[in-house]
């Protein structure tokens, strides 16, 4: 067993007396490009942060051995020296440096304290080179793609001197282009003896490059296979730990009442308003229905609905109508007065209040309802309505008044949810309303959409979880670089590749009904 | 229908009790600045041989606090809502000096020279506030325009004179006492409205479910306050009575608060504080709220502009210089944020109190100017680091 170049043996960390890792144990063999599989919140994120020194040793109990060597890794810095890089899904790249500098930041080559460009320069050029990346060194992070950005990252990693590598899903925003990219670097460099740990959901990616696979669930390891024995539906079973067909609690229940209409919509960029983001989009939503956005990341599904709700800053026309009326909206609290709500795509920068509680956020867009005499707070009325949708949604809190960031995302996304159900709703638009919270409070949340529609609200539901698309909507809408491009009624042959196909340019399609 | 309440709030989360000690386990935060509000006037009491608890002294201190505290309270308006007033000691002093000027130059009635001043201050509020919430400048850099601004405006109207003796009516509100009926009265009232309070929380706690603490800690807390009040009107009734802006400042301290913390409006304070896109996301009105706060901020500085120049019985063109670092100081020592959404009314209050204490002791020892300056500005960046401090242990 000596070609390992990592083993993590019998792995036990606790938060506040939860194990996040139960006796974990997870080895990876020299210059093999290996997968690290589970869903949120299984332990995968823990496991790296142990590894990459975030969660000092001592913080934890069980051994690191990385070079037949025993290691004891107390902080980022020990990782790094012993060989190891993490890059983080939230790149760590200083916007308004250029590449040289971010690839040499905290690393730089110096003599006397003074920094030699020159040498920096040519190795970067020389690093760039050997990776295929046809990027000026003096070009600013900020005028690259994400995809760009994130190859930057690896260049950094591999200026280290880095032979373990561990990507926290690399291509969760690249492009199809990118991700070829990438895939075709993270090849040279099994080549070059750097071994890879890669963590990804996506499932097709990791069987096309991985040799092998680990899943982790519940903080547990639950096995280490080689990939070419795997299958996707293999992988998840290992996952999830049951048959997935009961993720998705699907029901039908559109009606043929047309509720809600956009016309001939189109969206601009805020920075450069000759670019359409969003090129003369056309749907209409009934009453009761669920209807389903796919798309790629940046394909302008989330400027679409938040300017129709009157949160995007940039130029936008075309018409919105709200059963068969007309409507005027500048600002999203025009859009709460009609009925129509928004949950947004990320939680904690447009969702909560991280330092209000839990009550303060649940009441914050119906505040005016308990107005009294004198703009006073009508205590009594809010905390009922407050503890009567904790007991709805199965909000898990110490109290009422804890602050929000203590519950996990799961429960601050009904928090969020509640925040909106807490008024009288026509339309409810949904913006990957599922993403990074676990599977309990997801199948919960696929629940309570199927009561709301069942109520009659339309729901307009975000999603890059193509199961989660197919497996929940009635209608799904397909969009590419601003248009919809294909419509599909979701019956029982609809796959994902279909859509897929439809997402990346492919085919448009229409089923209309 | 109670009992029905009752029996729901049961149902959703089992009533806790807080125990008699916890009670009293404020946040660090409240505990740091009451031990550095004590440790202050011990220290001070002991260098100036108990002259600085004389009543007359205290009166004084009580008095020289009122302008600063109505700044703070309009400073912690615009802190939680994570923005910054830099101009509020020129516009004071301008506010004051235009007072002045209607008054002494134009020799216009005292109550309308009161009156102009209060709507002129509303005013630059409100323009203050559009630059800021419409127009998008930072505040830091709208606010520290407007220091010089109103600065020269101020020496330019007086022409860098003294404007002095001002009508009767005006020097009331800075400088006159309340009988010493009025001041028990007050104390009552204040007791009453303590008592009422507590117990309107208890009955509302208990309905929903949220923590109680038992009565016998109720009991001690308000008659913990109850002394306090007795002993400060006692204190005051003893030298001239209840000092007008004192009063003044309790009103204010009252009203605010009661907006901070109890109505709509309040509640959004801290929304945008907190989060202004998430505010804005659940339909709040971020731009208008933040004009409103200003507009409130403006009214304030003018009320502290007509106290100033009243106390003084005069405006002259340095009145008010620094006054707006005191004010963020004390809301700063007083608890609040300056990245937003945290601050109360209370701790701007007894932050007020804290710098005005300073000012005054260092006054009282004749301690040189440059030493008030070292003393204050030490003593911030140490309260900051004690919150920071602790923050970090919890």
């Amino acid at each position: 067993m000596d070609d390992l170049i990592l083993e993590m043996k019998g792995i036990i960390k606790e938060f506040s007396g939860v194990r996040a890792l139960n006796e974990v144990s997870f080895a990876v063999k020299k210059g093999e490009i290996h997968a690290l599989c589970g869903e949120n919140g299984a332990g995968k994120s823990t496991l790296m942060k142990i590894l990459s020194g975030v969660y000092p040793h001592g913080s934890y109990q069980g051994d690191i051995i990385f070079d037949q060597e025993k290691m004891i890794i107390r902080n980022i810095a020990d990782a790094e020296r012993a060989g190891i890089a993490i890059i983080h899904q939230e790149l760590a790249l200083f916007k308004e440096l250029p590449v040289y500098e971010n690839i040499f930041i905290g690393n730089e080559i110096s003599s006397y304290g003074r920094i030699h460009i020159p040498a920096m320069l040519s190795k970067t050029q020389e690093l760039l080179s050997e990776m295929r990346l046809d990027v000026n060194p003096y070009t600013l992070i900020k005028q690259l793609g994400t995809g760009q950005q994130q190859l930057i990252e690896i260049v950094k990693a591999l200026a280290k001197n880095a032979t373990l590598l561990i990507l926290d899903e690399p291509t969760a925003s690249l492009s199809e282009g990118e991700v070829e990219i990438l895939m075709d670097i993270l090849g040279r460099l099994k080549v070059k003896g750097v071994t890879c740990i890669y963590i990804s959901h996506k499932l097709d990616e990791v069987l096309q490059l991985a040799d092998t696979v680990t899943v982790i669930r519940d903080g547990r390891s639950i096995g280490s296979k080689a990939a070419s024995t795997l299958t996707k539906e293999k992988i998840v079973e290992m996952m999830v730990g049951r048959e997935i067909t009961d993720l998705y609690p699907k029901e039908v229940h559109s009606t043929e009442q047309e509720i809600f209409a956009v016309r001939n919509y189109t969206v601009y960029d805020v920075s450069d308003p000759s670019r359409k983001l969003v090129d003369n989009a056309n749907f209409s939503l009934k009453r009761g229905e669920i209807l389903g956005f796919a798309g790629l990341v940046g394909a302008g599904r989330t400027e679409l609905v938040s300017s129709i709700y009157g949160f995007y800053d940039g130029k936008c026309d075309g018409e919105v109508y709200l059963e068969g009326n007309r409507l005027s909206i500048h600002h999203p609290n025009d859009s709460l007065q009609q009925g129509i709500a928004m949950l947004p795509e990320d939680r904690k920068r447009h969702g909560i209040i991280e330092i209000m509680s839990v009550r303060e956020n649940m009441t914050l867009a119906t505040i005016e309802k308990y107005r009294l005499a004198m703009d006073r707070i009508d205590d009594g009325q809010e905390l009922s309505d407050v503890n009567d949708y904790m007991a709805k949604l199965k909000i898990k809190t110490s109290g009422l008044d804890t602050c929000i960031k203590n519950l996990s995302g799961g429960n601050q996304q009904k928090v969020v949810l509640a925040k909106y159900l807490l008024r009288k709703l026509k339309v409810l638009i949904l913006d990957e309303p599922t993403r990074g919270i676990d599977v309990g409070a997801k199948y919960e949340i696929y629940n309570l959409m199927n009561r709301l529609a069942a109520d009659g609200i339309g729901i307009i539901m975000i999603s890059s979880d193509l199961p989660e698309v197919l497996g929940i909507s009635d209608r799904i809408l397909v969009m590419n670089e601003g248009r919809i491009k294909g419509e599909f009624l979701n019956h029982e042959n609809l796959d994902q590749e279909q859509i897929m196909h439809c997402a990346v340019g492919g085919v448009t399609a229409w089923q209309r009904s | 229908m109670a009992a029905e309440l009752k029996k729901k709030a049961v149902g959703m989360s089992s009533e806790k009790k807080i125990s008699f000690t916890s009670m009293f386990h404020f946040d660090v935060k409240t505990y740091t600045m009451i031990l550095a509000l004590v440790s202050i006037w011990v220290i001070f009491s002991m260098t100036t041989n108990g002259d600085f608890l004389t009543s007359r002294n205290l009166s004084n201190l009580f008095r020289q606090m009122s302008i600063t505290g109505i700044l703070s309270i309009g400073m912690v308006f615009i802190i939680i809502a994570g923005h910054i007033d830099l101009s509020v000691g020129s516009l004071m002093g301008l506010l004051g000096g235009i007072t002045a000027v209607l008054n002494v130059w134009l020799k216009m009635d005292g109550i309308l020279a009161i009156g102009i001043t209060l709507i002129l201050g509303l005013l630059i509020g409100i323009f203050n506030g559009w630059l800021i919430a419409y127009k998008k400048i930072p505040a830091f850099i709208v606010t520290l325009g407007g220091m010089l601004v109103f600065r020269g405006i101020l020496v330019g109207m007086t022409k860098g004179t003294t404007v002095a003796s001002l009508d009767p009516s005006i020097r009331f509100a800075g400088n006159a006492y309340l009988a010493n009926e009025i001041g028990f009265l007050l104390g009552i009232i204040a007791v009453a409205v303590l008592i009422y309070n507590a117990l309107s929380v208890r009955k509302l706690h208990a309905q929903y479910g949220l923590a109680i603490p038992p009565m016998s800690a109720e009991i001690v807390k308000i008659v913990f306050s109850a002394v306090i009040i007795g002993i400060l009107v006692t204190i005051l009734n003893s030298y001239q009575g209840f000092p007008v802006p004192v009063l003044i400042l309790a009103i204010m301290a009252v009203a605010f608060s009661y907006v901070l913390t109890k109505t709509v409006f309040g509640r959004r304070v801290y929304a945008i504080g907190g989060n202004a896109e998430a505010a804005k996301l659940s339909g709040v009105n971020v731009t208008k709220m933040t004009l409103s706060i200003f507009a409130i901020n403006g009214l304030l500085v003018s009320i502290a502009g007509i106290l100033l120049c009243s106390r003084l019985n005069a405006a002259s063109v340095a009145a008010g210089q620094n006054a707006e670092m005191d004010a963020i100081a004390a809301c700063v020592i007083g608890g609040a944020s300056l990245m937003g959404g945290v601050g109360s009314v209370g701790g701007a209050i007894v932050g007020a109190l804290v710098m005005a204490s300073l000012d005054n002791g260092m006054s009282m020892l004749n301690i040189e100017t440059f030493w008030q300056f070292i003393v204050k500005g030490s003593i911030l960046i140490l309260a900051v680091w004690v919150d920071i401090a602790t923050k970090n242990k919890r």
